[in-house]
């Protein structure tokens, strides 16, 4: 067994309009010192995967099933009390927002110390002193002084770093990254990154990312796991996704992204229509409506859910079509177009 | 890019925002948000405009449409110099140049239906159109790829994407010359991004828009523009077409950016070198003297801390504001030797 083992982990919202599906039937592993990548659009359930993980859906509304093992502890059927004594030392996370979720009455440095002391009995001098340490290691200059700063003293980046030391002061072993860089600028998202990186390194803990940018998730990933509509439509090693993907989906991102790396195209080649809303996802695959090659499944389509099936090469693709059409398809009509650009 | 007439030109353009304290408002400083750039716009050309959070770039934008009025230089609109000029006697340029905002729900009046949002240039401006108001939106509206028959319906019943196309819809129901689109698709998901894109490239052909594209998105500023500028602390540090500017940027800044970028490759982050920039962009309140990217560059001498270098043209069509410029012509010579093989 894994070290973190998720298996179809289904969360719902009952709410006046319908049942909310964001999460509906996930399964994936990640070992420890390895990363990986959750990408999909807004709504496509990657926020609501992360919290879900960390046991913040529990006390509230949502209707959540499947298993979720931590180190061999399972988290779906523990008390919300159980979980919170995790959350901090077995896992932790670093939210998009800093500014929105560090507490702007209290300095960074009691934020720090609070997390700290409640999973270790040590003096107030001794979690203070480790805060420092921390803000230094993250990269903030002169920490013995800014350790007392408040959030909206610090500029973004900082203030990302200094969530980054929050969320590791127990030494986690699996963190969960929601979007960390989005609100970033792109020389600051470098450091982000490279910092991530060097310190998953560092404590080997096991890294999730979850975010809409390939281009992030290249830099980072082992494993990439694709969401569309709650459902993982793709999942596989970093380099099958991006040189060998198979879901029409994940065709799709990759034909969207304009690219510094290559010589640039006249057209991009969106996806047509938008994401569907939760509430009212189409019936058979979620993509249907928007792929274009949706007339080649005989009808299936619209009223057959694909199985998530395994490649030869092992990773794992939800697609109507036969695999030998897919492979022909990719080679002789998608890659062609993608690497002219 | 054309020889003719620009059709807008910007000199040494400022806007300073006083910082005041103490009981009588004394102004006890500025935030020198744009601090003496200039540049030219062609007819039909696109021009990116690219920097990090707080470098005046939607500043600049601001002050080219003129909703905010600039401190100091001069804004000259197809020859008429626009830099004071009253809002009364602007309105009437103002079908001539429109702005498109980076959020589609914060940019739209939730209690009014798409028609009044489309449809309110025209009653501003009194125009008369042939067939009805009613009419020229519909027009207006499936020219953005929407439904027609949506005109009455309120912003909340779209999508982003579909919002942002009621916004472009809305500043083009004028037939304006310039269009000023601010952060056009950073609030879209990617796949709706890329719809975005192609259609404001579609509307420039089929229409004849000159485009001035703000955005902080490196790839998406490539796809789009013929040139570039990139700004740093409210100062252009480097102009150029869009080959040379990506192929062989010449200020260290724009290098920098330029690596900083996410490739969706993941072999290619293995071989990669990075050139990693410390620290954060400083305070435009109190920015760094002669050259403001002295306190982040690697090739900083003396000289970077004492003189500020000009915008100097070092290559055809490319201008550079730097002491120590990398790529220097030799290289641009080289990079455009290869692109003529190519071509």
């Amino acid at each position: 067994m894994s070290f973190l083992d998720v298996k179809d982990l289904k969360i719902h919202f009952p709410t006046d309009d319908g049942l909310v599906r964001s999460v509906d039937g996930l399964t994936f592993s990640l070992e420890r010192g390895r990363t990986l990548g959750i990408v999909g659009e807004s709504g496509s359930g990657k926020s609501v995967t992360s919290l879900g993980i960390l046991g913040l859906h529990k006390g509230g509304r949502a209707q959540i099933s499947g298993e979720i093992w931590l180190d061999d502890e399972e988290l779906v059927a523990m008390s919300a009390e159980q979980v919170r004594r995790l959350r901090g030392k077995k896992m932790a996370m670093i939210f998009q927002d800093p500014l929105s979720s560090m507490h702007p009455y209290y300095s960074v440095g009691h934020q720090i110390i609070e997390a700290y002391r409640i999973h270790h009995d040590v003096s107030k001098q001794v979690a203070r002193k480790h805060a420092i340490d921390l803000l230094g290691r993250v990269g903030i200059p002169e920490p013995a002084r800014r350790v007392d700063s408040y959030p909206h003293e610090f500029s973004g980046g900082m203030r990302q770093r200094a969530m980054i030391a929050m969320a590791l002061s127990c030494d986690p072993e699996l963190l969960i990254a929601d979007e960390p860089t989005t609100a970033l600028d792109v020389t600051v998202q470098a450091q982000i990154l490279d910092l991530m990186r060097d310190l998953q390194r560092e404590f080997n803990s096991a890294l999730i990312i979850i975010t809409h940018d390939l281009g992030v998730v290249a830099e980072l990933s082992d494993d990439i796991l694709v969401m569309y509509a709650g459902k993982c439509v793709e999942y596989g090693k970093a380099d099958d996704i991006f040189y060998q993907p198979e879901h029409p989906y994940t065709w799709g991102l990759l034909g969207s992204m304009p690219r510094l790396d290559r010589e640039p195209t006249e057209r991009l080649l969106p996806i047509k229509g938008s994401p569907p809303s939760l509430i009212n996802v189409p019936p058979g695959c979620a993509f249907h409506p928007r792929c274009p090659y949706a007339e080649r499944t005989e009808g299936r389509a619209s009223t057959e859910v694909p199985d998530l099936a395994p490649t030869e090469r092992g990773h794992l693709v939800r697609c109507h079509m036969p695999r030998t059409e897919r492979r022909a398809l990719w080679e002789n009509e998608i890659k062609p177009v993608l690497e002219t650009q | 890019m054309s020889e003719n007439e620009p059709l807008l030109s910007v000199h040494n353009m400022e806007k300073h925002f006083p910082v005041t304290a103490g009981l009588f408002r004394r102004q006890v400083g500025a935030v020198k948000a744009v601090d003496g750039i200039s540049f030219e716009v062609f007819k039909g050309e696109t021009l990116g405009l690219v920097g990090e959070s707080g470098c005046g770039k939607s500043t600049t934008g601001r002050l080219v449409t003129r909703l905010l009025e600039p401190t100091g230089g001069k804004v000259v609109f197809e020859g008429q110099d626009i830099t004071h000029l009253s809002q009364g006697k602007l309105r009437p340029l103002r079908r001539d140049m429109q702005m498109i905002f980076q959020d589609p729900y914060s940019s739209l009046n939730p209690r009014h239906t798409v028609g009044a949002i489309v449809g309110a240039p025209f009653r501003i401006q009194g125009i008369k159109t042939e067939q009805g108001i009613k009419k020229a939106v519909q027009d207006i509206l499936e020219l953005v790829g929407l439904n027609p028959e949506h005109y009455n319906r309120y912003p909340h019943e779209f999508s982003g994407g579909q919002r942002q196309r009621i916004g472009i819809a809305r500043t083009l129901a004028l037939k304006p010359k310039l269009i000023i689109a601010d952060e056009p698709v950073s609030a879209l998901d990617v796949s709706i991004q890329a719809q975005v894109v192609n259609l404001l490239e579609d509307l420039q052909s089929e229409l004849d828009l000159t485009y001035v594209v703000i955005a902080h998105d490196l790839s998406v500023v490539r796809h789009i523009s013929d040139r570039v500028a990139v700004m740093y602390l409210g100062k252009i540090v480097e102009i150029a077409d869009r080959k040379s500017l990506y192929a062989a940027p010449m200020h260290p800044y724009t290098n920098a950016l330029l690596s900083a970028v996410p490739v969706p490759d993941p072999k290619a982050r293995r071989d990669r070198e990075r050139i990693r920039l410390t620290g954060d962009v400083p305070s435009p309140l109190n920015p760094p003297p002669a050259c403001r990217f002295h306190t982040r560059c690697w090739k900083a001498q003396e000289i970077c801390k004492k003189v500020e270098p000009p915008l100097e043209k070092l290559a055809d069509g490319h201008q550079v504001a730097c002491h120590f410029p990398e790529n220097a012509p030799v290289a641009t010579a080289g990079a455009a030797a290869d692109d003529a093989a190519q071509a």
